[in-house]
């Protein structure tokens, strides 16, 4: 897994809420059996005038030019703001996939669906979550101001702004330690193998048939 | 010391060790499987030279891409090359790293996952489940602590046969009372999100409870659970009872001989003990609920049928205001129109929340004898495996259907998701008996409103949604 330790990157709104996973990538583009090449498709029904169907050329497809992530102003965006319950529906890993080929590296919403939450964390994407009323300031700000970026560093766990406010949000010490690092949470798990093996033959003995 | 409640017992049961900040790392009983979010699991475990820690927990199926038509042909109605590379990718993986159960496509006893999970036994009480699949949430309805997981966690539990997870907050939800004529596990189920809002479950595990809870069928049960992801809850939990065992007694891999006797005994002591707290409760009177209907776009747009669309300008909070004319639009809707009065082009019966025996049952009672209404384009029932759609068809139920015009197809998830041929046409509107009614669900463009099996059917006899009380009433 990539590590993520900070960044100082553009910022781009969505301002809906209840975004879920069958808009940030639809069921189509699920056929494919890698793992990489989503980033065209993010949002595909929302970026693009057309219906996307996997293997298409996107720099040929027409626009939807009122779209956000269309406006010139958000090109390059690492930064995401987003409402409430984002990443709701399926627990498609391709939505986080997308997001992260396409070039976001941190999302900063007031909640986030459980599932999506925990898939950004395997795929080095840092998903914030931060008060509603912090985000409505976020979302005028960045709405007020082209260029607008954030600076998130998540060592010291802390989101500010170009005019130097500075926020503080929380993550548990194994994901941070995981994402910091990069690491790879099988081979962590796996050095606890004997724990897992001792579990496993106590778990057989109180319920065999689990195991017929 | 305050009791624990049904969750407690399932976690500290498939705890194998806990950090100081709560990371625990939970034992994984039962590993369902798909062709859709599998691969790339299988795919890092064959990079990383990793073996399977247990593969006789994996049971596993090809459901979302599979047609539900034309079996017969040569290339058994599967005709996109991508969607066909999926599932016979999943055939050589499974072919590979091993399964309990594995039934390849058009197997006799194929269906959609969470269906045939618990139709051969392999979804026990006390059991973690987890698969790859927000609907895992299905397998709940059997006191089994049942997790959505992503692909990466598809992989982890494939290599370690654990899941890294924090403890989730309790939430009960509580339905007392009789359930009115009419009014169905789907109707509970979409009161309830009605309710909380699709966010309201959010890092929670919810345990329905309550005389109407316990009053319902296993199938009903199944219906409430798959539906706890819509309110938000990664688990929906019912403790097991007497209905649970006798759903089970016989089953393919249900416990046998002395097993059974000892896990009847401890399925026995799977509830919440009297005084166990829950982080938050939710109480809904039964017989209040009435059967209900979605508008919008989002399970939480829902209303009784008896209301009309909402009108945007009585809604205060802006965000909403704008959500909810967001809906109306792409919905194609004009605020307070009677929710009768909105016509349907395509009815799905189906998807894991309704395609068991009972569901396919009550759309039947309402099919017999009519025939669907002349702007009903198509109507799909699409049972949930092999073996309810054998069932339905001893039962003469797949007769009713074709007699009032209805389609009888192959098992799968079909129009639930649109991943394969069935699907809906932009602007097209469908009454469904799945779970999502999100923008593009059922095909690009396509409207979704989310309804109870009968009230699918009723909505293609009549040509528009109806109050299913009313319509039985008339029949009768
Ligand atoms: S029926 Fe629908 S919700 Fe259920 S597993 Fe299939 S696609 Fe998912």
């Amino acid at each position: 897994m990539k590590a993520f330790t900070h960044i100082d990157g553009l910022v781009c709104p969505i301002n809906r809420a209840n975004v879920d996973t069958d808009a940030i990538i639809p069921k189509q583009f699920l056929k494919s059996i890698k793992r990489s090449g989503f980033g065209p498709y993010l949002f595909d029904e929302w970026r693009y005038a057309d219906q996307g169907e996997p293997g298409m050329d996107c720099s040929q497809r027409p626009l939807r030019v009122d779209f956000v992530l269309n406006q010139p102003r958000y090109q390059g965006a690492e930064i995401l703001l987003a409402r409430d319950n984002f990443g709701c529906g399926s627990s498609r890993e391709h939505a986080p996939w997308a997001i992260e080929d396409f070039g976001f590296h941190a999302i900063i919403a007031p909640s986030f669906a459980d599932i999506f939450f925990s898939n950004c964390y395997k795929n080095g994407i840092l998903p914030i979550v931060l008060p509603a009323a912090t985000l409505d300031k976020l979302f005028a700000e960045c709405e007020a101001q082209v260029g607008y970026r954030l600076n998130v560093d998540l060592a010291s766990q802390k989101v500010t702004t170009p005019a130097g406010d500075s926020f503080d949000f929380d993550i548990t010490p194994h994901r941070k330690h995981c994402l910091m690092n990069g690491l790879d949470e099988i081979g962590l798990t796996l050095e606890h193998a004997d724990e897992i093996r001792a579990f496993e033959g106590r778990h057989q003995v109180a319920q065999p048939w689990l195991f017929a | 010391m305050a009791g624990k409640t049904l969750y407690d017992k399932l976690w500290e049961s498939h705890l194998v060790r806990e950090e100081d900040d709560g990371t625990c790392l939970l034992y994984i009983d039962r590993h369902l499987m798909h062709e859709v979010t599998s691969p790339q699991a299988f795919e890092g475990m064959r990079l990383a030279g990793r073996k399977p820690w247990r593969s006789a927990s994996i049971v596993a199926n090809p459901d979302h891409n599979t047609p539900t038509e034309h079996w017969g042909d040569a290339d058994g109605g599967l005709k996109e090359p991508i969607s066909r590379l999926q599932v016979e990718t999943l055939d050589a993986n499974i072919k590979e790293f091993g399964a309990l159960v594995y039934f390849p496509f058009k197997h006799v006893n194929q269906g959609i996952i969470h269906v045939i999970g618990p139709e051969q036994g392999t979804t026990l009480p006390g059991m973690t489940v987890v698969c790859g699949d927000s609907h895992t949430s299905t397998h709940g309805a059997f006191g089994a602590l049942a997790h959505g997981i992503g692909t990466s966690e598809v992989e982890h539990v494939l290599a370690t046969q654990t899941l890294v997870a924090k403890r989730s907050k309790r939430m009960l939800v509580k339905v007392d009372g009789k359930l009115g004529a009419g009014v169905t596990a789907k109707d509970v189920a979409l009161a309830i999100i009605g309710k909380i809002g699709t966010a309201g479950g959010t890092g929670h595990a919810i345990e329905f409870g309550g005389s109407a809870i316990r009053d319902l069928s296993m199938e009903g049960r199944m219906t409430l659970c798959n539906m706890a992801i819509e309110g938000g809850a990664r688990a929906g939990l019912v403790a097991p009872d007497a209905k649970t065992v006798d759903y089970l007694k016989g089953r393919p891999h249900a416990p046998k001989g002395a097993d059974w006797e000892k896990a009847v005994a401890y399925w026995d002591t799977l509830k919440t003990d009297a005084g166990a707290v829950f982080d938050s409760v939710i109480e809904l009177d039964a017989a209040s609920i009435e059967p209900q209907l979605t508008w919008g776009t989002s399970p939480e747009q829902v209303l009784p049928i008896g209301a009309r669309v909402p009108n945007p300008a009585h809604e205060a909070d802006p965000q909403k205001r704008a959500g909810i004319e967001r809906a109306l639009q792409y919905m194609g809707l004009a605020a307070d129109t009677p929710l009768t009065e909105i016509k349907v082009d395509k009815v799905f019966i189906g998807s894991c929340t309704n395609s068991r025996i009972e569901d396919l049952r009550a759309a039947a009672v309402v099919a017999k004898g009519r025939q669907k209404a002349a702007n009903v384009k198509r109507v799909l029932i699409v049972p949930g495996s092999g073996i309810v759609k054998r069932q339905a068809e001893a039962e003469g139920l797949d007769k009713v259907f074709t007699a009032a015009g209805f389609e009888w197809r192959e098992p799968g998830c079909s129009m639930c998701l649109a991943m394969n041929a069935d699907r809906l046409e932009p602007g097209e509107r469908c009454a469904s008996t799945s779970n999502r009614n999100f923008e593009g669900r059922q095909g690009p463009g396509g409207r979704t409103h989310l309804v109870s099996p009968a009230m699918a059917a009723a909505a293609a006899i009549a040509g528009h949604f109806v109050d299913i009380r009313q319509f039985q009433e008339a029949r009768s």
